[in-house]
């Protein structure tokens, strides 16, 4: 699950150390926007030593790094795709395919180099511009690699020549594209962050406008926001009773040969399974019975 | 040297406190006699005005000589002109070597750190943080401080182990006959719940109020029958220090992921009922158990019957919404609680007797379900320090702590693993403050850690979802992997501070720091 992805500035060991107890599905360890270009160096430095040695429950760990225009991502990668308990890392700026391709085989270098599998790193790919949302699609399907694509917030509403509003106008037909993009490529499509971190009705109606779309989760920058994002991410009870029944009435009219079975007087087919498995997964139920 | 019931060394006799009697486990020591009282006093209806026309005049009137104890309530807190304006005229009036008996000091009060130079206070029974606890730890006075519970104050003068010579009683409003309430004037402070022991047990109580009304005044939180003086004064404190603004939850992630954890337990324990009875305080980390409670009890159709305590504006919310019956308040912290005092009847003021007292007929904490504490440290063992630093310097007065643990069916200490890079659980507490025996858990970020004892509540916990339930072992390798390794305290043989249990035995001594 991929409902939340919390950043933790790569240089505040204090946020490092406890980045995992607040119970995001996953952490976004940053090396890009939150570190000062002075402090570039001591942020590699100290997220490779966490990377080694630190903790991070369950979470899924990514490391966003700085873009491939600029003189650092090599060494950000070469510092952090070596160890085992990193999942992927979040590039940021992705606007054509070849940004993929780049990262793809760079990543490969180093996997080969320090005799990880090839293919092991997954990529988070950031579109923060109007090129990069445009060309989603492409770039969703430029490696194997890829799991997830992002649209950008602030970076992106600059480059399409307007202003962040408290609607997100500027931002919905991004979004609807970017899930469009995403689900046809078969990757997740997740959120950009929620700025406003002191505004819990804010972020809760904006959750349930992307989750709406079709979004798997958002990307988040306080602590405060997971449960609210989980909330109304997570099935209801009723929910989760609906899924259970459809899933059992189906997996009984398998095992009796029959295709397709009514539930509550309404017809239960392959979609409907599929979208009641689905609940049944977010809300951690995966054995069924 | 004997060793005590948490296996501390205590001496059988100190130097400025005398004989000491050892603390054997938290409800072992029964009392024998009678209440110690204070003198018989007449007033005929010849005497129709106590006023006086000064604090000093107030002082000689009251006969007040050096040697002599003298006592005072906190309910002005960090506002408070009291305690300083009647130390100087003390000093003025060239008395000297006097023990000084509050419920607690402030930072305010550093301005006593000349007296005690000078020798005007020469003893302190009573909480002593900031600068004069450091220069208390400095070996600054020659006699030790005697730290005492806010049960265990009360119960020290009704057992004559402290007698209070001149009461001195910040009153937000007063009449000329000495009636006084908390709940009015510029500076009301709400309840006046420490200062009734001082007011019942003391030879002599001079009201000092900067709000005097015609007589009678109501309502009277202390009535008449206790008043010896009435002084006016200009101020008599600091509204802005006195209490806060509305007290709002904390957003601090870490504080609210402890609280979230506190209030699951809660709401694993068997006390989660109808009828629920909680103490929170006012800090942070309590605030926002509190407020986590209230989703849960709104959740789950729960009403509770009465919050213990010092009082907010948040427990006042709860009151107002039905969400508990009674606030019990021995102190108001806020402005809305300082209202709602006034107005609501089921918002009631109680006595530090009443609330905490081991030696009387029954305390309201025993009637308590659940408490939240904090804690400087906590040791492998429960035990708590809420009296010295890490560095081993005297830092808070006790408060509640004992009384509440000991009376609650919950106690719980919930804080961050470490401050800064202090661990905030070690193998040993510095000072021992609250034995393990009435603690039954820790929580931090990292889950909760329950007293072994606490058989039922282990199991309680381990099925609930999102709930870590991490040993005590375990969180304090932690803690010790994440600090490092600590200095030893460099400390001096002499005793600074002698620790009471709340029932008068000494559970620990404080000894000064090496300069």
């Amino acid at each position: 699950m991929r409902r939340t992805m919390l950043y933790l500035p790569g240089n505040n060991p204090n946020m490092l150390t406890r980045g995992y107890l607040f119970g995001s599905d996953g952490l976004i360890l940053d090396l890009e926007d939150a570190v000062a270009m002075s402090e570039k160096d001591t942020a590699r430095i100290l997220v490779n030593h966490f990377l080694e040695q630190g903790e991070f429950g369950n979470c899924e760990v990514t490391v966003r790094i700085n873009g491939v225009d600029t003189e650092y991502w090599k060494d950000d990668l070469a510092a952090v795709v070596p160890f085992k308990k990193l999942n992927g890392i979040r590039a940021p700026k992705v606007d054509t395919p070849e940004t993929v391709k780049i990262l793809d085989e760079e990543l490969s270098a180093i996997e080969d180099k320090n005799g990880i599998p090839v293919g092991r790193t997954q990529i988070f790919c950031l579109l923060e511009t109007a090129k990069g949302i445009w060309n989603a699609y492409d770039i969703a399907c430029a490696s194997s690699r890829v799991a997830a694509i992002i649209p950008g917030g602030e970076d992106l509403t600059a480059d399409l020549k307007t202003s962040r509003s408290k609607e997100g106008t500027e931002l919905e037909w991004a979004r609807r594209m970017l899930v469009f993009a995403a689900r046809a490529a078969g990757v997740d499509p997740l959120d950009t962050v929620f700025p406003r971190v002191s505004d819990d009705d804010g972020l809760r109606q904006e959750t349930e406008f992307i989750k709406q779309l079709g979004f798997s989760g958002k990307s988040i920058i306080h602590p405060n926001q997971i449960s609210i994002i989980h909330e109304v991410f997570n099935p209801t009870e009723q929910e989760i009773q609906k899924a259970l029944k459809i899933v059992n009435a189906a997996k009984e009219a398998a095992a009796r040969g029959q295709g397709a079975v009514s539930v509550d007087g309404r017809m239960v087919d392959i979609p409907v399974v599929k979208r009641a498995e689905y609940v049944l997964q977010r809300a951690g139920l995966s054995e069924v019975k | 040297m004997a060793i005590n019931a948490v296996g501390r060394e205590i001496p059988d006799f100190i130097e400025g406190y005398g004989k000491t009697k050892l603390f054997q486990g938290a409800f072992a020591r029964k009392p024998e006699g009678n209440i110690a009282g204070p003198k018989l006093r007449c007033v005929n209806s010849d005497r129709t005005d106590k006023r006086v026309s000064g604090v000093k005049e107030a002082i000689i009137a009251s006969g007040l000589k050096s040697g002599m104890t003298v006592s005072f309530h906190h309910h002005m807190r960090n506002g408070d002109y009291v305690v300083n304006m009647v130390i100087d005229a003390c000093a003025e009036l060239g008395i000297k070597d006097l023990t000084l008996f509050p419920t607690a000091l402030f930072g305010v009060h550093k301005h006593l750190i000349d007296h005690i130079k000078s020798g005007v206070i020469t003893k302190i029974m009573g909480s002593v943080n900031g600068p004069i606890g450091q220069l208390v730890s400095e070996g600054g006075m020659d006699v030790p401080v005697v730290l005492r519970s806010h049960g265990g104050r009360p119960r020290a003068v009704m057992a004559g182990d402290v007698h209070i010579d001149v009461a001195f009683i910040a009153a937000p409003t007063a009449d000329q006959y000495g009636n006084i309430c908390g709940t009015q004037g510029p500076s009301a402070c709400g309840s006046l719940g420490y200062a009734f022991t001082d007011a019942q047990y003391a030879d002599c109580v001079v009201a000092i109020t900067d709000n005097l009304q015609p007589f009678p005044v109501s309502p009277v939180s202390i009535s008449q029958v206790y008043a010896d003086y009435v002084v006016e004064v200009q101020s008599i404190g600091d509204p802005a220090g006195i209490v806060s603004g509305t007290t709002k939850v904390t957003r601090d992630p870490l504080r609210l992921l402890i609280s979230r954890y506190a209030s699951l337990l809660i709401e694993a324990s068997p006390y989660f009922k109808d009828g629920i009875s909680f103490q929170t305080g006012a800090g942070g980390i309590p605030l926002a158990v509190t407020a986590f409670m209230k989703q849960a009890m709104i959740k789950k159709g729960i009403k509770g019957s009465f919050g213990l305590g010092g009082i907010t504006g948040y427990f006042v919310e709860l009151l107002r919404e039905g969400l508990v019956e009674k606030l019990m308040d021995v102190q108001s912290f806020d402005l809305d609680a300082v209202r709602s005092i006034g107005e609501n009847p089921n918002h009631i003021e109680i006595s530090a007797d009443w609330y905490a007292n081991p030696w009387n007929n029954g305390a309201a904490v025993n009637m308590l379900d659940v408490v939240i504490l904090g804690a400087t440290e906590v040791d492998t063992s429960f035990n708590a320090n809420v009296n010295t630093e890490a560095d081993g310097a005297l830092l808070h007065g006790t408060g509640g702590h004992q009384d509440t643990a000991a009376g609650a069916k919950l106690t719980i200490i919930a804080q961050p693993l470490l401050r800064g890079r202090i661990p905030c659980v070690t193998d040993k507490v510095v000072t021992v403050t609250t034995p393990g025996e009435v603690v039954d858990a820790v929580v931090t970020e990292y889950g909760v850690t329950i007293n072994p004892k606490r058989k039922d509540l282990i199991d309680a916990c381990a099925a609930v979802k999102g709930l870590p339930v991490v040993s005590m072992e375990e969180l304090a390798a932690r803690a010790a992997k994440m600090s490092g390794p600590t200095d030893d305290i460099k400390m001096t043989d002499k005793i600074v501070g002698v620790v009471e249990w709340r029932d008068g035995t000494v559970i620990d001594v404080v000894r000064g720091l090496k300069k």
